[in-house]
């Protein structure tokens, strides 16, 4: 049965080895004991990551090199995972779990879907691992995208390397629509001010940030049109146009 | 920290990535350079065995997703294999068990493979 062998190695970078930097098994999410923002967007869903998303997939990778700052990668990860939030720009919220950015936990999210929207999109992520150099996002059901994000930093050379990188694909085909008509663009301007912010707070003072975008897939998955059923951005905006309704009916 | 090594059988039509180590980020290159030699000597369908792996994180997972996308694109097909428990479970939790079939052995991988 064996014709062939032929072996090849990698060094690996990870120093952290353990099990528990994994979410536990979870069949649906509970982001119950989060305030600040509604969770019914996000309890009760499960995870959906790139696979199961409708739209194109693409591979982004945020980068910053956080030159002349005497730092350790361990060091801006716990940096970034202490103040997730406070590097997000000002028109996007973030609700971190009362106990931190840990395996298993959920964090809670308000952001505007396309620049200008009246519609602040309800939302979360799954903390599905964390280690000392990096952790990662799952959205759930309903997010725009079904994606992982990876927040990572190591050495290159003398430096240290803060990176993010999306795998990502819009998860209905509205949410495509609406990432090809600025949502991709507007994602991508979110994620260079994180990753400059971030940088600046550490110590850089004018930090360059490295954007790398590709096309990884870019087929449609159309089994996967009905997500739209789940979607954040639809219940949202019912949420916005009924809300007049709302008040009324509660003054009477 | 473990190396990650990766050694290529054949089964008939469909090759063995034999990964032993760990799987991270920093695999990318091997993984992706063992996959395309599976292919270019005519695999139509890739087993991953893990039975050696020691750790993966999630930058591993990521890599597995786009090989995955890399073998849907040609046709092709993922079946895994020698996973532990806690691995299976992070498949499952991360909904990766719904694009790749995982298997108890190489046997029934080799079968689920050119099925």
């Amino acid at each position: 049965m064996v014709e062939t062998k032929e072996p090849t190695t990698t060094d690996a970078a990870s120093t952290n080895r353990s099990d528990a930097n994994w979410a536990k098994p979870v069949d649906r999410l509970s982001a119950a004991g989060v305030t600040g923002a509604k969770d019914d967007a996000v309890t009760g869903k499960r995870v959906s990551g790139p696979l199961q998303g409708f739209g194109q997939l693409w591979q982004k990778t945020f980068s910053v090199r956080l030159e002349g700052v005497d730092t350790t990668p361990e060091a801006v990860i716990a940096t970034w995972k202490a103040h997730f939030a406070d590097f997000w720009p000002k028109s996007q919220r973030f609700y971190a779990p009362l106990s931190g950015i840990q395996p298993g936990e959920v964090g809670l999210l308000e952001i505007q879907p396309l620049p200008g929207a009246p519609v602040k999109l309800s939302t979360g992520v799954l903390v599905l691992y964390a280690d000392d150099e990096s952790f990662t996002f799952m959205t759930p059901e309903g997010h725009t995208l079904s994606a992982w994000i990876t927040f990572s930093a190591r050495r290159d050379g003398d430096v240290v390397l803060a990176q993010a990188q999306a795998l990502e694909r819009p998860s209905d085909p509205f949410d495509e629509i609406a990432y090809k008509l600025g949502g991709n663009r507007q994602n991508n301007r979110f994620w260079e001010a994180t990753l400059r912010n971030l940088a600046i707070m550490v110590g850089v003072p004018l930090p360059v940030v490295d954007v790398q975008v590709t096309c990884i897939d870019s087929s449609r998955q159309w089994r996967y049109w009905r997500n739209i059923r789940n979607s954040a951005t639809v219940r949202s905006a019912r949420r916005t146009m009924t809300a007049p309704i709302r008040r009324i009916t509660r003054r009477g | 920290m473990s190396a990650t090594v990766i050694e290529l059988d054949q089964a008939g039509p469909a090759s063995i990535l034999r990964i032993s180590g760990d799987i991270t980020s920093g695999s990318e290159a091997d993984l992706s350079a063992a996959y395309g030699r599976a292919v270019a000597n005519g695999a139509s369908a890739i087993i991953l065995d893990f039975s050696r792996l020691e750790y993966m994180n999630s930058g591993g997972i990521g890599l597995l997703v786009t090989l995955l996308v890399r073998a849907q694109r040609s046709g092709g097909r993922l079946v895994a294999t020698g996973l532990s428990d806690h691995y299976r479970q992070i498949f499952e939790l991360t909904r990766l068990d719904e694009a790749i079939q995982i298997v108890d052995d190489e046997d029934a991988a080799v079968l689920a493979a050119t099925a």
